[in-house]
């Protein structure tokens, strides 16, 4: 009796809103939720929105694939396809080909949700790749983020396998030429290779088990896990707070930018709309793996110009350039012709995965970091960034070898030559240019903050001298750009200790003050200005 | 705990008495310009100039009505075009009236409801800053200590550094556990078997021309074509089909014999013409691109290219080794036949190859 007529005396207070919040806080404490995150702050950079693309191309992959699955048959049972498509009439292929054909052809809107799937698939890895060198490049893997870092790189992995085993279920000419092709490279692992490719295709290739068995990998295994490093990311992006570039009134202590509510909730819920119109719009005008131009798989038939979705392309410039060696011996065959590349795959990625790691050990930096760099102000890992991306591009170059020598009229043999030497030489080259061109810059910020910003203005001296006015940076600017530190490399110590013993100094404490110094030392950054050098040359007459 | 303060000091490197010199890395901000701190907000017109502000106001409400219309419009094209109508637009060409007109209309009633929302929040919403502290990750020594003494008390409760037998046997038993999902496994597929090893062809089986479905004779192989046969027997209707083919795929063509410089092929030969596996040896695509001048084939998936004039050798590209040829010659209805299976697995390197 007391509750009802607590209740009815609250009815005229509390407004509906407040009641069904309390009626949740009761249940699932979401006031003290609330407080920590409603206003939370978040700053603002465009770069930081490219993370939000992949979150939500996500979320349209998911919403599509649902609907996808409701007409799409994951059966290799075979059918005589006797629907409107003409060329095709009459012809055996597999139950998933023909729900495909069904679903672009006959269900209202089928070929538009196929199309936004596929789109949303090469954003998704697309955007994953360049938020990551977002990332990378600002350094903002380091502490604390580093395991957010590996998050957010098995979610790039299991992106692109995700997609591998999609674009493989309708079961197309080109994609069971791309499965067949796995199974080579799987056939071509020692020992296990022929037991496991058994295994996988329920016998011979192809089969008729793989398009049910990338169907459960593809719609529930994978995108399971990913769904749940999703969520892991971004509650550790909240834990940590987001990072910022430096600025006036920013700090390492502080978090300078917009609250959640309205402003973000608006512009990244906005922002969801966005991608999802300019995908949908993308999906009405442009066509993307039309399998009724390629047909039905058959193993004894294949499509010049074969491609793979983008993000598998660098694998495919691996297998492509890589000269066919093998080894027969005791009744083995090696064929390192392809186990090569398939060892190497999983290497090109790890190698900067790991990087974080690297560059914690060999700097010794423990620090927490939510400061972001400017890439300039690291010419060491900017110009590895640079060079790893030079070598995921040769990659791709070779991966797509028969198109570049068929639309640039170029020799097939000599592109493949290129990539095999550019495989080695351009990511050298690549980091020598991209280290120098950072250092070229920082001089360029120095030369700003001692003397002032050219204002393009020309001014004749009473003598005659014309001179350039340069204009003083503002105390903002100034600060800025002398935010960054400016690590000394570290130091193996005396050789001998205080009491004239010599020390043992071990090769890995070697090998890591060389390296540290690559990293801090004199050839790898141009001292700061300091205000002192600064005020020298401002106060001295004679300046212009 | 004696080794809390050394976590904020493991600057290394791992001489303890170097960890305190010039191995520091710089303080954050040294030499730094003075911080003028946050520069005070500027106020946007739309602050300050309420007709400003109503004309950002009827913008948004525009895009959502907008984006009303839209959906109404992806209904009435749903429902209006039929599944198969194609249309002409410039400059796309020829599209499905359906895909082209609920694409558009779904992607502007979406564009339209994120334009409206970023632009409310970045003409009508508070655009002040403001900064919020950040507080360490790390525990608070006493806290740390708290977690570890409490870890220390649970560990000792259970006994489980004490009782090494439990420990050990529950260890043997969680690892083995999962060896039974392992096992369960083992029926994905058979087991290989010399599967690999053979194809459908056999002595006397005849080849049997894919275009036609008819025996192929020598007459039907002209100089400087491809032609792709199956054995007989093999039809597209049967359920082994497409394992079978994707070993038994033969290519055909007709050399001068003369030209021929391998010894052995020319001897597997009949009249000059030879018979290839069509089935790669790098990764097992279906070879298809043909040079009739210098007897080259090209495989199209990774530009494995071999000599069919010099035992199908590897002339470039990266497949390991040269294609198995099948030995043929003709029976006495005179159309060519299999005089046995390959003498080696057709397509890609397996362990077992040998």
């Amino acid at each position: 009796m007391s509750t009802t007529a607590e209740n009815s005396q609250r009815r005229g207070k509390a407004p509906a809103g407040e009641r069904v919040a309390d009626w949740a806080d009761g249940r699932l404490g979401i006031y003290g939720l609330a407080k920590a995150n409603m206003r939370k702050i978040f700053p603002d950079h465009w770069s930081f929105m490219l993370g939000e693309i992949c979150l939500y191309s996500f979320i349209i992959l998911i919403l599509t694939g649902v609907y996808l699955t409701l007409f799409f048959h994951p059966s290799m049972a075979e059918v005589v396809y006797d629907g409107p498509y003409a060329p095709l009439q009459g012809q055996r292929m597999s139950d998933a080909f023909a729900s495909t054909m069904h679903i672009s052809f006959e269900v209202r809107g089928g070929l538009l949700v196929r199309q936004i799937h596929h789109w949303a698939a090469l954003i998704f890895v697309a955007a994953m790749l360049v938020h990551m060198m977002r990332v990378f490049f600002t350094g903002a893997f380091r502490k604390p983020r580093e395991v957010n870092w590996l998050f957010g790189f098995l979610l790039l992995v299991l992106g692109m396998f995700t997609g591998f085993t999609g674009y493989s279920l309708p079961d197309d000419l080109l994609s069971g030429t791309g499965v067949r092709f796995m199974d080579g490279a799987v056939l071509s692992m020692p020992v296990v290779g022929t037991y496991l490719s058994f295994f996988m295709f329920g016998g011979e290739f192809p089969g008729t088990d793989f398009v049910p068995r990338f169907y459960s990998v593809h719609i529930l295994l994978l995108p399971g896990i990913m769904a749940g490093l999703l969520v892991a990311h971004l509650i550790l992006v909240f834990y940590h707070k987001h990072t910022q570039f430096p600025g006036a009134g920013k700090t390492e202590k502080n978090v300078v930018g917009m609250p959640l509510l309205p402003v973000y909730m608006a512009k990244a819920g906005g922002f969801f709309f966005l991608v999802f119109g300019v995908i949908a719009a993308v999906a009405s005008i442009a066509s993307i793996n039309p399998i009724w131009a390629m047909g039905p798989y058959r193993p004894d038939q294949v499509s010049t110009g074969a491609q793979p979705d983008w993000y598998m392309g660098f694998s495919e410039g691996l297998i492509r350039v890589m000269p066919g060696w093998e080894i027969n011996a005791w009744g083995h065959t090696l064929a390192l012709g392809v186990f090569i590349p398939l060892m190497i795959f999983p290497l090109v990625l790890v190698a900067i995965a790991i990087y974080p790691f690297v560059e914690s050990w060999v700097t010794g930096d423990k620090r927490e970091h939510h400061l972001l760099d400017r890439p300039r102000n690291h010419p060491v890992r900017t110009g590895f960034g640079a060079a790893w991306l030079s070598w995921y591009g040769i990659l791709l170059v070779g991966g797509g070898n028969d198109l570049w020598a068929t639309h640039f009229h170029l020799s097939l043999n000599q592109i493949t030559w290129v990539v095999r030497i550019g495989f080695f030489v351009l990511p050298v080259l690549v980091f020598i240019a991209t280290k120098r061109i950072c250092l070229g810059l920082q001089r360029r910020d120095r030369d700003k903050v001692l003397h002032g910003r050219e204002t393009g203005l020309i001014k004749r001296l009473p003598h005659g001298e014309f001179i350039e006015v340069h204009e003083q940076l503002s105390q903002e600017a100034l600060h800025t750009l002398t935010a960054h530190d400016q690590p000394k490399p570290l130091e193996a110590g005396p050789e001998v200790d205080e009491n004239g013993v010599e020390r043992k100094i071990g090769p890995i404490t070697k090998l890591r003050t060389k390296l540290s110094h690559g990293f801090y030392g004199e050839a790898s950054q141009i001292p700061k200005p300091t205000p002192e050098e600064h005020a020298e040359i401002t106060s001295g007459h004679g300046h212009h | 705990m004696s080794q809390d303060m050394s976590e904020s000091e493991e600057n290394l490197p791992s001489e303890p008495s170097h960890a305190h010199g010039g191995d520091v890395p710089a303080v954050r901000g040294e030499n730094a310009f003075a911080d003028p701190g946050l520069p005070p907000h500027e106020h946007r017109r739309q602050d300050i100039d309420e007709r400003a502000a109503k004309s950002s106001e009827r913008t948004i409400a525009f895009l959502f009505l907008l984006s009303m219309l839209s959906t109404i419009g992806f209904i009435a094209c749903f429902v209006v075009f039929p599944v198969d109508k194609i249309i002409y637009v410039f400059p796309f060409g020829h599209v499905s009236a359906l895909n082209f007109s609920l694409g558009l209309t779904l992607g502007l009633a979406l564009f339209c409801i994120g334009a409206g929302a970023v632009h409310w929040a970045r003409t009508l919403m508070s655009d002040e800053e403001h900064a919020a502290e950040r507080h360490p990750i790390s525990a608070e020594p006493e806290v740390k200590a708290q977690v570890l003494a409490d870890f220390a008390q649970g560990a000792k409760e259970s006994g489980f550094g004490r009782r090494k037998l439990i420990r050990n046997t529950m260890f043997g038993a969680l690892a083995l556990v999962p060896l039974s999902g392992v096992v369960l496994l083992r029926d994905l597929g058979p087991l290989p078997g010399d599967k690999l090893r053979h194809t459908l062809w056999s002595k006397g089986k005849v080849l049997i021309n894919q275009n036609t479905n008819k025996p192929l004779r020598p007459e039907d192989v002209p100089v400087g074509s491809l032609t792709f046969a199956m054995p007989e027997g093999l039809e597209e209707n049967q359920e082994r089909f497409q394992k079978e083919i994707a070993k038994a795929a033969l290519m055909i063509i007709r050399l001068e014999p003369n030209d021929i410089k391998d010894k052995r092929e020319r001897d597997w030969a009949h009249e000059g013409i030879v018979a290839f596996s069509k089935i790669c040896t790098h990764v097992g695509c279906p070879i298809s691109l043909y040079e009739q001048q210098t007897h080259h084939v090209l495989c199209p998936c990774h530009q494995s290219t071999f000599d069919l004039s010099d035992g199908a050798r590897v002339i470039f590209g990266p497949a390991g080794h040269a294609l198995p040829q099948l030995r043929i010659s003709v029976n006495e209805e005179g159309n060519l036949i299999a005089l046995g299976d390959f003498t080696e697995p057709v397509g890609p390197s397996f362990w077992e190859r040998g």
